[in-house]
């Protein structure tokens, strides 16, 4: 199996997750979408590590996975106080920061 | 037989992630990220990456979506907005999607690798993705990585209490709570203020 079948699968399994980031309003979807951009970043990661026959890309999957962890403790901690304030669950809604 | 294996991961996870981003209720969501992540660590171990695949299916099918199944139920049923976005972004969306389905092509295409077309090397070393290999790696060549990676998540840890943490007076999570303490908080303040114009 070539190496590019594995890039173009990654490519469109982030380009899936983008589409959601940018169509869904719910903040527990857009961070589900953002785990979608990780792990295809994770498997094109993991698919040069494998064209070039060198396993320090998967150590960078295993940081990539960890980061991916605490992004997603971060962000359900922001929905959860969100939803505690009552404030609308809506990626759109929220704007009070808008410049 | 690897072609076979690839193809059936690749239309799983692709099926399974635009089902993540089709699906109304996000319980159902979830679920499909879960099934994605299943297919995808399938594909993580046509690649050789045992461990990863492993740890893909523990730590993320596993102990992330249980956070993730936690937050949609009880966040999730009470205020669903409508899955349709705002029409200008009902038509930017997919503009943007494809363009940047465009550019990572150009740049795959562009990057002249041609180690690309082969499936990769055949004298990988012994033990290639397992996790003593990566064990060694991670404990010899980047451990300061390492470090830094379980500071991020004592960091992350702190944050989710204190963000989402119970704050002291705010028992319950409604308004009409917080209205009620707001009026006794008035209440006391008036009746010291009268205490003090009586005094």
């Amino acid at each position: 199996m070539d190496i590019e079948w594995y890039i173009v699968l990654s490519a469109l399994l982030f380009t899936v997750g983008f589409i959601g980031v940018l169509v869904r309003r719910n903040p527990v979807v857009v961070l589900l979408c953002l785990e979608l951009m990780l792990s295809a970043g994770a498997l094109s990661l993991l698919a040069f590590s494998r064209m070039l026959g060198n396993q320090d890309g998967q150590v960078f999957v295993l940081i990539v996975l960890v980061v991916a962890a605490c992004e997603v403790v971060v962000g359900l901690g922001l929905v959860v106080a969100m939803y505690r304030r009552r404030l609308p669950l809506d990626v759109d809604e929220m704007k009070e920061l808008k410049g | 037989m690897e072609e076979v294996a690839f193809f059936i991961g690749a239309i799983g996870a692709l099926g399974a992630a635009a089902a993540v981003v089709a699906l109304k209720n996000p319980f159902y969501s979830v679920l499909a990220l879960v099934i994605h992540l299943v297919f995808l660590a399938g594909i993580f171990l046509l690649l050789m990456a045992q461990f990863l695949a492993a740890s893909l299916i523990v730590v993320y099918a596993g102990a992330v979506m249980v956070l993730y199944v936690f937050v949609a139920a009880y966040v999730g049923g009470i205020e669903e907005p409508k899955w349709d976005a705002s029409p200008e972004l009902r038509v930017i969306g997919p503009i943007m999607a494809v363009a940047l389905f465009v550019a990572i092509s150009i740049a795959v295409l562009g990057s002249g690798l041609a180690a690309l077309g082969t499936p990769g090397p055949d004298d990988i070393p012994a033990g290639f993705g397992t996790p003593e290999a990566i064990g060694h790696l991670m404990m010899e060549d980047f451990l300061i990585a390492f470090e830094a990676a379980s500071l991020l998540l004592l960091v992350a840890a702190v944050a989710a209490i204190v963000l989402a943490g119970r704050r002291r007076g705010d028992k319950g999570s409604g308004t009409e709570q917080r209205k009620v303490l707001v009026k006794a908080d008035e209440q006391a303040n008036a009746q010291v203020a009268g205490n003090g114009e009586g005094a």
